[in-house]
């Protein structure tokens, strides 16, 4: 497939795309349920539950769709990913509602927070519900498992403006892949995009070229995100970044539309554009099958 | 019969200012379209702001200096603060960062 191809195909449209992000940023279609893949887990994000409008009357049944879909894959995946937005507004009762769907996954869940999961930029909410086993106090966390090193990196933080990693992870970080070589296959999971997506949106993160600097020694490393409602892919050296659809609503593409925001569809076409995604990673180089729960997908 | 609806309307209105009566609002905020309408209001120590949000979208009323937070308003929720400090207020949406505004707030004379 042709790079110009392969970028006309991630659209959030798109049901059941495959493809590879190789280190020479190359799309390689390629079949999944390879038999040795080092590692296999799905991602969902940006669930909002708790939002009543036009662009998804009923956020709780997609996500049950999405969570129904996971549990019926042949062959579970190692964990599932929720890189956040779980809540619309933080409440406890949303909250709750979620937590009763999520644990229902038959495989492991690790769930980001995401900015409405921490509206007051209060974490306490999300970290009773979905603290991350392991993490540190503030929520970040890291782990190996199949010859990948996980790395859990919150960009919800508000201090002066939404979306700070903050210093006291940044040495966190620093410390973590200190001691890794260079080699080392990383997968780092976030909720707002760790580079200038589109900044007049406020997608991206203040201070995440510091993050980029300590990720671009590595090999292969691969930062799945959510926040944007929408498949987006962008290569940068060493560094591969991928966005996912929500469960719940598409937001417009960026600047094709007076501001960010859910995007009311015909009910079809909301079903083509949310879902969730296969991955697997060998040898560094992470495959993504992105389902949507339209027909057919 | 006209004297006693007049004499009624202007016991409804002297409730209406007494220092008992709920606080009253001396200016709305209206988020919409992601912006916050109008981006400066100037008011004076002891006034209130109602935030209203019209978007289909939920908005957070944030101070800069965190010195007031709504947290999460939902589609057509709204919110009050009472300004007791005089001083230049900026304040953002913590969901959409780049919806600013900003709070002038004099010493009641």
């Amino acid at each position: 497939m042709r790079r110009g191809d392969f970028l006309s195909h991630v659209a959030w449209t798109g049901a059941g795309i495959a493809y590879t992000i190789s280190a020479q940023g190359l799309a390689v279609g390629r079949a999944l349920g390879e038999p040795g893949a080092a590692a296999r887990f799905v991602q969902i994000s940006d669930s909002h539950i708790g939002f009543h409008q036009a662009a998804n009357p009923d956020v709780t049944a997609t996500l049950q769709s999405c969570v129904s879909a996971i549990n019926a894959l042949p062959e579970q995946p190692d964990f599932v990913v929720h890189t956040g937005d779980i809540t619309h507004l933080s409440t406890p009762q949303q909250f709750d509602d979620a937590h009763a769907i999520l644990h229902t996954l038959r495989a492991p869940l690790i769930a980001l927070p995401g900015e409405h999961d921490v509206l007051g930029n209060d974490f306490k909410p999300y970290l009773s519900n979905f603290k991350i086993k392991g993490a540190t106090d503030g929520g970040w966390a890291s782990w190996d498992a199949g010859g990948v090193h996980y790395v859990v990196l919150l960009n919800v933080f508000s201090f002066e403006t939404m979306g700070l990693i903050g210093n006291d992870q940044l040495d966190w970080l620093r410390r973590d892949l200190a001691a890794r070589p260079p080699s080392t296959p990383i997968v780092v999971f976030t909720h707002v995009p760790l580079y200038a997506l589109f900044p007049s949106w406020g997608w991206t993160t203040q201070d995440g070229a510091n993050a980029l600097a300590l990720l671009r020694p590595f090999d292969h490393v691969t930062v799945l995100y959510g926040h944007i409602h929408q498949i987006v892919t962008h290569v940068d050296g060493n560094l591969h970044f991928a966005s996912a659809m929500s469960t719940a609503y598409p937001q417009p593409a960026p600047g094709t539309a007076p501001k960010p925001g859910p995007l009311a569809l015909p009910h079809d076409g909301l079903l083509h554009a949310i879902g969730y995604r296969n991955v697997q990673v060998d040898r560094g180089d992470a495959d993504f099958q992105d389902h949507s729960l339209g027909a057919g997908a | 019969m006209k004297r006693i609806l007049l004499c009624l309307a202007l016991l409804a209105i002297g409730t209406a200012v007494a220092p008992a009566a709920p606080t009253p609002t001396t200016a709305t905020v209206h988020l919409r379209n992601d912006a916050f309408v109008p981006a400066t209001v100037t008011i004076q120590t002891g006034d209130t702001i109602l935030f209203v949000n019209d978007d289909d979208d939920a908005h957070t009323v944030t101070a800069t200096d965190m010195s007031f937070d709504s947290k999460g308003l939902d589609t057509h929720q709204t919110w009050k603060h009472t300004f007791t400090k005089a001083g230049t207020y900026t304040y953002f949406c913590q969901i959409h960062p780049f919806m600013k505004g900003t709070i002038i707030v004099k010493d009641a004379t």
